[in-house]
């Protein structure tokens, strides 16, 4: 049993020595390669890093979505306070104001035009209010929230800014399937260039798969230093299409960071630059296992 | 260790490569498989290697049924064989060293061992000095030194080796067949096709002869007669 592991160990470690041998034989034809591939991958990734920076700047200028909820007029103190606790106490709910009738008629009364106008009326017409952020901020859950609201007691009036909130949504849900689509489809790209530098290198090496097989190698041992390359190739293509985000990015930071209220460009998430990392890895790998199945079984 | 049953092997449209053959060969045997070119020596080498397969009658190579044998499992019957190849298959881009170890990458020997028992393979053909030459610079007898030394390196159980001593030089052909000999005496089974009869006359192998792929004569065995 040890002596099978350790054999798996050796042959894979021989595989990856070879794949990285391959790409260090001829460096430049490999920067090259790696660098247009790079290039396509950091259109996407830099999109989602775009799409990442609009969202924080949308929240930075207090666009979040809000609820307004207007307690009846009759509504006594107590009632207000308790619709206050629990809506503090709400799950889904990020942030409660709460906006007293008082102060919304002295904000009124401020405003030039309206000062006259409140003048004749005989008591306060307006209600006691909150002002809500909920924790999720997608219209759907807005609306869940607002007919969940609108069914407590006392309370005459829920609203909310669904009309906005709906164009934003579907503006970066736009924004999202685009990135997707632009991801998938140089993906597929980097598939295409894996497998036919596969292809390349597989019939190049024909004598050798030849007599590898001869001598007792399996398919799966001609074929791991292949994957190996193909995955090899798609993991570097990946850093430099990160590196050239990160380059870009830190190239217009300076610039953009001069303009109010954008704040400074933030680079690449964690989690963004393994999936960046991840999707290349698995796109070379899918490219050299295409060509690996098509060129073995051609040659068996 | 190696059993023919009634093998027949043809090829397209319809020349008979070998014809009802059968005989056997004992653990630790050299027999040498001689006949004019044409005769079904490499055809009866590739059966054994499970290269091709017969169309009727049985190959039994360490008790697999050749015909029988699933493709996936071929590789594993050739990794306790040993193949002189007639052309040599020599990896023209990779050193003396690098040739002989690839039985050992494909088995997965760890990088130490596998190092150790190339040069002995290397010491023992007479090429421990020339490891890092590429084949292209190695005479035609070296050439043939370093085959044999790439189908030794795994240790395996059956050595096969498809004209070995063409074109060599008499003395580089008796050499390879002492190297020959001295597997056999250290157990290996040894099986030669070879249509030359000179080198292999001082050793007196047990010798099957092949004409239009049938067994003409074994004078030493009495397993099989035509």
């Amino acid at each position: 049993m040890i002596a099978a592991l350790q054999a798996l160990l050796t042959r894979n470690v021989h595989a990856l020595n070879w794949a990285l041998r391959r790409l260090a034989a001829a460096p430049l034809a490999s920067l090259i390669s790696l660098l247009a591939i790079g290039i396509a991958l950091a259109l996407p990734a830099g999109g989602q890093m775009l799409l990442g920076n609009t969202l924080r700047i949308a929240e930075s200028f207090g666009v979040r979505p809000q609820i307004s909820l207007f307690l009846a007029a009759d509504t006594d103190r107590r009632t207000a306070e308790a619709t206050g606790a629990r809506l503090k106490n709400h799950l889904r709910v990020r942030e409660v104001r709460f906006v007293p009738r008082g102060e919304t008629l002295k904000r009124f009364q401020a405003r030039e035009g309206l000062a006259e106008v409140i003048a004749v009326l005989s008591n306060n017409p307006f209600p006691d209010a909150f002002v809500i952020t909920p924790r999720d901020d997608g219209p759907a859950a807005l609306e869940q929230l607002r007919d969940e609201f609108s069914r407590w007691p006392k309370v005459e009036h829920v609203q909310l800014d669904s009309d906005w909130v709906r164009r934003l949504d579907d503006l970066l849900r736009l924004a999202r399937a685009g990135v997707a689509l632009l991801a998938v489809l140089l993906g597929l790209g980097l598939v295409a260039t894996t497998y036919t530098t596969i292809r390349l290198e597989m019939l190049a090496r024909r004598a050798e798969i030849e007599l590898s097989r001869l001598l007792g190698a399996t398919d799966v041992y001609i074929g791991r230093p292949y994957l190996y390359l193909g995955a090899l190739q798609g993991l570097l293509s990946g850093l430099a299409a990160w590196l050239i985000v990160l380059a870009g990015t830190l190239a217009v930071r300076g610039p953009l960071g001069e303009l109010p209220g954008l704040g400074s460009l933030q680079l690449l998430s964690a989690q963004d630059s393994l999936i960046l990392m991840g999707f290349a890895t698995a796109m070379g790998w899918l490219g050299a296992a295409l060509s690996l199945f098509r060129q073995l079984r051609n040659t068996s | 260790m190696i059993r023919f049953e009634q093998v027949s092997r043809r090829y397209p449209p319809d020349i008979a490569a070998l014809l009802d053959l059968s005989f056997e060969i004992g653990a630790g045997e050299l027999v040498l498989v001689s006949g004019r070119s044409g005769a079904g020596k490499t055809t009866l080498l590739k059966l054994i290697a499970a290269i091709e397969r017969p169309d009727s009658g049985k190959v039994l190579v360490c008790g697999q049924d050749i015909g029988e044998l699933k493709s996936a499992l071929i590789p594993f019957l050739r990794r306790n064989l040993g193949l002189v190849f007639q052309d040599q298959k020599l990896l023209f881009d990779r050193n003396v060293f690098e040739n002989a170890m690839l039985p050992l990458s494909i088995i997965g020997c760890p990088a130490k061992e596998a190092a150790r028992r190339v040069r002995a393979a290397l010491d023992k053909v007479g090429l421990k000095k020339r490891e890092r030459a590429l084949p292209a610079e190695l005479s035609g007898g070296e050439q043939q030194r370093l085959a044999i030394a790439r189908a030794v390196v795994h240790r395996p159980g059956i050595l096969l080796a498809d004209e070995p001593t063409t074109r060599l030089d008499p003395a580089s052909a008796t050499e390879i067949v002492t190297i020959f000999r001295d597997f056999q005496q250290a157990g290996v089974t040894v099986l030669i096709a070879s249509h030359e009869q000179a080198p292999f006359a001082a050793r007196s192998p047990r010798r099957l002869l092949l004409e239009r792929g049938t067994l003409l004569a074994e004078p030493d065995s009495g397993l099989s007669r035509p």
